[in-house]
């Protein structure tokens, strides 16, 4: 469907035109220590594409915190929220931090929030977490662990939102059986700059649905690690994110696949408008030797709307056993297609809104896996204000 | 009374070595009423002409004029075209992911027809066109022509076609990819389409097969980016005897098989 343009990450591919990074995704070093990371410079693989000059200072300690993010959480009644120290033992289940930023929010945050789902037990109704920025200029670390004891059937809303520099751990933990559904919105103000890592443990049989969106925010890089405690744990993570002028919007996920009979779907779609609009997304999957019978699939699209954008897409597949199900990706970044277009005036709908229905269109696919229908009116009302706003 | 007039229409395509053209002169005139076959061998130019008068981006009008009721269409965008009342029903129908085709289908008609169409009696309507085209329900929902067989395409083209009721309807290839009983029900569409002898069709196929359902008032034989012979229903009878030697040099049957 696309229009060629020069930029990285373009052509449709299936299998076979990874980009095999030099080192492997499972030697990334992790720590849960600030000090025990470089600081990046910028040339580093995991930081090539970030604007470090934007970070505020969070990727090389200058950043202290000034303030506190709210964390408020509206829970369905059987949901048991605490406030705890860092000390607690659940803390950490979820993951180790990966880059220099996730360590320094691990190092710097003061009190972490535990929003638990109990075990064998459906709530009733979605629970949100609503985390408010520390304000313009201010800088603050956060902390929060999601929890689906075994069985548990949760829906939950991570609502980003406000000013300020912010850098985070989101931890999700879905014991065995668990089905927990998870969408993040970063819907920050113009100022914002946030740098989140969300480090995923599923137990046996566990079941995530993870839908990421970022829409607001000057600055936004989130990477989402999916691990796997035992077999059968199947993860689907969604992203939609729409860049305007001078926003970067970064999603770096990594689905660690360790064990045997586990699977991953990976979907994610970006528009871009505006000079200087700039969105990255790294897709990388590692099917471990041990990981027997994986099944696992990747996919990233990304609409060019206007000049001046920029989208970059680097899938990357590391497989070190024959014996899978399943493994593959694709991506493609590209403008409008111009035949769409075409089928759709040649039936009379005026230019303006063709392209409103291609784009729609285009989110669909992702739109439609939010099952939390509040959020998803939210979303395709921003969607549409972002498309008059260029009259695309 | 509705009347597509083509006058001298030259129509140049962009290459990568430079326009070439593909029209080198087509004078046609279809009135309400009339259906006029345009028959030609393969890459004479017959879809060219229907796009040009579509108004797809890729074909450039170097000269002539193309008037529907004495407006120029040539001027006009390709939504104004089709709200002015010309339909193509394209040989490659294009899949829109997303788009459902219940919703694309009411866009149409809200923009063909200048207003929304009252809900209940527009579900009635819809239902009662697809029942007609032998369409299973469940494709209101899916994504417009997204993994539709060649067939399914089709009848959602002339699904279309009954819906927005144009003034003139050009049908490229209609026939092509189609079984006996989609060209069956397809053809009946198009019949239904024509009875009520207000609206004029342009039949562009390169077969004869489907001429046996629609039955044609006129035949054209399109050659070298032009009209080169015109006649009655009798014109076909002959292409399928004699294919389109006469015309091209080579041989190239008019008849399947």
């Amino acid at each position: 469907m696309a229009t060629p343009t020069t930029q990285h990450g373009l052509t449709e591919h299936s299998h076979g035109g990874a980009v095999v990074p030099q080192s492997s995704r499972g030697d990334r070093f992790t720590s849960y220590d600030v000090d025990a990371f470089e600081v990046p410079g910028g040339r580093e693989e995991d930081w090539r594409f970030t604007p470090l000059k934007r970070l505020n200072g969070l990727h090389n300690g200058t950043a202290v915190a000034s303030g506190s993010a709210g964390v408020e959480v509206n829970e369905s009644p059987e949901v048991r929220v605490e406030r705890v120290a860092r000390d607690d033992k659940r803390i950490g289940e979820g993951g180790v931090p990966a880059d220099r930023v996730s360590a320094q929010a691990w190092s710097a945050f003061t009190q972490a929030t535990v929003v638990t789902f109990p075990k064998e037990t459906k709530t009733s109704r979605a629970t949100v977490v609503t985390v408010t920025g520390p304000g313009e200029g201010g800088v603050a670390f956060g902390h929060v662990q999601l929890r689906a004891e075994a069985f548990a059937e949760a829906v939950v809303v991570v609502d980003y939102r406000g000013s300020g520099t912010y850098a985070d751990n989101l931890e999700i933990v879905a014991l065995d059986g668990a089905k927990l559904t998870v969408v993040v919105v970063h819907d920050w103000s113009d100022d914002a700059v946030h740098v989140g890592a969300h480090l995923v443990k599923l137990g046996r049989d566990a079941g995530l649905k993870h839908t990421v969106v970022t829409i607001g925010g000057s600055v936004v890089r989130v990477s989402p690690t999916v691990t796997y405690a035992d077999k059968g744990g199947d993860a689907d993570l969604a992203g939609l994110y729409f860049a305007d002028a001078n926003q970067h919007l970064e999603h770096r996920t990594f689905v660690d696949h360790a064990v045997p009979n586990c699977r991953s779907n990976v979907v994610y779609k970006g528009a871009l408008q505006g000079d200087g609009a700039h969105t990255v997304w790294i897709g990388d999957v590692l099917i471990r030797a041990a990981a027997e019978a994986t099944n696992t699939y990747e996919l990233n699209r990304n609409l060019v709307l206007t000049d001046g954008a920029r989208a970059d897409s680097v899938p990357n597949l590391e497989i070190e056993t024959g014996e899978i199900e399943g493994a593959g990706h694709a991506s493609a970044t590209g403008r409008f297609d111009d035949e769409q277009l075409f089928y759709l005036q040649a039936r009379g709908i005026p230019v303006d809104q063709a392209r409103r229905l291609v784009v729609r269109g285009f989110f669909h696919e992702v739109l439609q896996k939010i099952d939390v229908p509040e959020v998803r009116d939210r979303l395709e009302a921003a969607i549409e204000a972002e498309l008059q706003a260029v009259g695309a | 009374m509705a009347t597509l007039e083509i006058k001298d229409l030259h129509v140049s395509v962009v290459t990568d070595d430079g326009p070439k053209e593909i029209l080198k002169g087509v004078d046609l005139t279809i009135k309400a009423g009339e259906t006029h076959a345009i028959m030609g061998p393969n890459g004479s130019g017959k879809s060219t002409l229907s796009y040009a008068i579509a108004g797809h981006p890729k074909y450039q009008v170097t000269s002539g004029e193309v008037l529907l009721d004495g407006e120029n269409v040539l001027e006009m965008a390709v939504d104004e075209r089709a709200r002015a009342g010309i339909f193509l029903a394209m040989q490659y129908p294009v899949e829109v992911p997303g788009v459902s085709m219940s919703n694309f289908l009411r866009t149409a008609a809200t923009a063909v027809r200048g207003e929304a169409p009252q809900v209940r009696h527009w579900v009635k309507e819809v239902k009662g066109a697809m029942t007609e085209l032998e369409i299973d329900p469940a494709f209101a929902e899916r994504s417009v022509n997204e993994g539709f067989s060649g067939g399914e395409k089709k009848r959602h083209e002339i699904l279309q076609l009954a819906l927005l009721n144009p003034k003139i309807a050009i049908l490229d290839e209609t026939d092509s990819g189609l079984d006996v009983d989609a060209l069956r029900v397809v053809s009946e569409g198009v019949n239904r389409f024509r009875a009520n002898g207000e609206s004029g069709v342009m039949l562009i196929t390169h077969y004869t097969r489907i001429l046996k359902h629609i039955t044609p008032d006129f035949v054209h034989v399109f050659a070298g980016g032009r009209i080169v012979e015109s006649g009655g229903p009798e014109l076909a009878a002959h292409l399928e005897d004699e294919g389109y030697v006469k015309y091209t040099g080579k041989q190239e049957a008019a008849q399947v098989g």
